[in-house]
């Protein structure tokens, strides 16, 4: 580390003493990440994020450092982490800027997880170390412009020929979409209201017929690529098809892996802008005095701290029952809805108190406060995750 | 190539201090430490000397309480090959601290012994020198480039106004200075690593020693700044006041 650092460097949130139920390699894994962040994602995050450019130089020194698909095993070059220690490596890079995060959530939970949890043998082998190494780059053809909320209800087809499938159909809001090159889509291989019928294929995305197109005029998720695929007559080999792939459940369980790390992630955006506004507040003088001086702004910061203790705790519980394999998709639920909310709040707040320096990309309030808007919609939205706990308390499915 | 680094857990530099009720030392509670930032150049250096060399072994050896296991364990994380652990609370009189460091390093067949420069928490610049004295050993000390080749190193030293060079034989003591590398971050692959690398403690005695702390105070709080005016008319007021207030002119 460099030495005689600026204090002003991030040192996270810390009101009730977490850290000691922390282990000490949970506690140096999420330190050195947070490192990281602040070495390479710091000083390019807001000029990226103007120029809407995901920082793709960025890949290598992630992969390196072990963050891609880190709780898979060891044997397929991942770094077996626990699952409190991969939620701490999400609030960490989100603490960034939550299109980094994405992108590690979904190279991480939806590319390598479904190769891991639903290929073959030789899938595995084939394409787990090049992802975790990032020479490969996954992304997750699920939701299509017709199907959000209701994936179950997709057009996009696969039909079985006598020496492989034939894929025909178009997926959007595919984060990695445009840059990945390896793509895991979900399609019928029976009638189009057979929703049992949805399978899992591995798609190189140099296969004949396969376009990504990059999603223009975003105003959130700015640093992150997404974009819109289109399979046209796309024609795989019989081994494409992920073999233990099964119903629209295989689909559901990635994307429950996907929002137990968001549910670390919102913390981490959380408590960057946390962070802002408790500096900002004690330097900026107003009045004669600094604004965090006056009540409204204290009534601020408390409301964020303890929103942001109360999420660290659901997604410490959260990490802990995932390890002890009680977790449930309703959980999950409950700890995305919440705290994706929270961070959303707390990042309006958060901007507010900075005034009009609120609005420049040299602060990080607004940008976080535009990202979460996406991850407050993406991966079931505020609204779903609130049916879906409905459900678990009635027994009724309000959707 | 045998290579030991010595290495000592200090407060993390963004850590906020508090000094304790005796007025002598710091109030540990809340605070973070980290491996001392010196020592980190020592540790890089290191482990790019035996991936260079492509064989040889990396030792870490911090003197401390049982909680410098953590500030080891970070050293294995980086890729240090095992640590030792020289079990004690310290003292203020480094001469105390170098004589039980050179126990253990004696005739254990180091061919390199690597410091920083000092520890960021008492600034004293002491005890790498004195373990290369007390191991009848040559030491460059404060070393901002350093290559190590057929039995030699060569070292360089940033002086005032310029850059010394040095050679010696090896084996040798070499104490970092900033400048010298870039650390590495720890891998997470390297963080689990470390807990199956082996750490052996032993606990040691030091000598009373002949220096003691007596007091320890935080510098005084700084003041507002002042703004006299923008633009060149605000020059003769300025220098007036770095003149009759400040006294800097």
């Amino acid at each position: 580390m460099p030495v005689g650092t600026a204090t002003s460097q991030f040192t996270g949130v810390d009101f009730y003493h977490l850290d000691s139920v922390l282990s000490e390699e949970e506690r140096a894994i999420r330190d050195t990440v947070r490192a990281w962040v602040d070495e390479h994602l710091m000083p390019v995050i807001g000029d990226c994020y103007i120029q809407g450019k995901f920082p793709k130089q960025l890949i290598p020194g992630m992969a390196e450092l072990g963050v891609l698909g880190a709780n898979l095993p060891e044997e397929y070059g991942c770094a077996g982490l626990n699952n409190v220690a991969y939620g701490l490596i999400m609030q960490e890079l989100e603490r960034g800027d939550s299109g980094i995060r994405s992108f590690a959530s979904v190279q991480g939970a939806l590319v390598m997880y479904p190769i891991y949890a639903f290929g073959s043998d030789e899938q595995k082998k084939k394409w787990l170390p090049s992802l975790a190494k990032g020479t490969d780059i996954g992304c997750f053809g699920l939701t299509e412009p017709d199907f959000g909320s209701n994936p179950g209800g997709m057009i996009t087809t696969a039909k079985e020929t006598k020496d492989g499938w034939v894929l025909n159909g178009t997926k959007m809001w595919i984060t990695n979409g445009s840059q990945a090159t390896v793509a895991v889509v979900w399609a019928k291989t029976g009638a189009v209201d057979d929703a049992k019928s949805i399978r899992g294929f591995i798609v190189p995305t140099d296969t004949k017929g396969f376009t990504g197109k990059d999603q223009k005029g975003k105003l959130s998720l700015r640093a992150s690529d997404t974009a819109e695929l289109h399979l046209e007559d796309v024609h795989l080999p019989k081994d494409a098809i992920l073999p233990k792939s099964g119903g629209l459940k295989s689909p559901l369980m990635c994307l429950t892996q996907a929002r137990y790390g968001i549910s670390w992630g919102a913390i981490g955006a959380a408590m960057a802008c946390y962070d802002e506004a408790v500096r900002y507040a004690k330097n900026r003088v107003m009045f004669g005095k600094p604004i965090g001086a006056t009540q409204i702004q204290q009534v601020r910061l408390a409301d964020m701290l303890t929103e942001i203790t109360k999420a660290q705790l659901l997604s410490l519980q959260l990490g802990r029952m995932k390890d002890a394999g009680t977790m449930t998709p309703q959980h999950v639920s409950m700890a995305k809805r919440n705290n994706v909310n929270m961070a959303t709040e707390c990042a309006r707040e958060a901007r507010r108190l900075l005034g009009a320096n609120g609005i420049l990309a040299e602060y990080h309030s607004m940008r976080h406060m535009a990202n979460l808007e996406s991850v407050y919609t993406y991966e079931g939205t505020h609204d779903m995750h609130s049916l879906i706990l409905g459900q678990e308390i009635t027994g009724i499915a309000a959707y | 190539m045998k290579i030991a680094v010595c290495l000592k857990r200090v407060p993390d530099t963004t850590a906020k201090i508090v000094v304790g009720g005796d007025g002598k030392s710091i109030d540990e509670n809340g605070v973070k430490f980290v491996p001392n930032p010196y020592d980190e150049y020592a540790l890089e250096a290191a482990i790019a000397l035996k991936e260079k060399a492509g064989a040889g072994e990396t030792v870490v050896v911090a003197l401390g309480t049982d909680a410098a296991q953590e500030t080891i364990r970070t050293a294995l994380a980086m890729g240090i090959d095992r640590g030792v652990l020289l079990q004690s609370p310290g003292s203020a009189d480094g001469f105390e601290v170098a004589k039980a460091i050179a126990g253990e390093l004696k005739g254990q067949g180091y061919d390199l012994i690597l410091f920083g420069k000092m520890a960021v928490d008492d600034y004293n610049h002491q005890v790498g020198v004195m373990v290369a004295e007390l191991l009848e050993l040559p030491c460059v000390s404060a070393v901002s480039a350093l290559t190590v080749e057929g039995g030699a190193l060569t070292a360089e030293r940033e002086i005032e106004g310029g850059v010394e060079q040095l050679a010696c034989q090896l084996p040798a003591v070499v104490t970092a200075d900033k400048g010298i590398n870039t650390p590495r971050l720890p891998s997470l692959k390297g963080i689990m690593a470390a807990k199956k690398k082996p750490l052996e403690t032993k606990p040691v005695s030091l000598g009373a020693g002949s220096i003691t702390v007596t007091s320890l105070a935080l510098p005084p709080e700084r003041q507002a700044g002042k703004i006299v005016g923008e633009g060149p008319d605000a020059v003769p007021a300025l220098v007036q006041l770095l003149r009759t207030e400040a006294k800097v002119i």
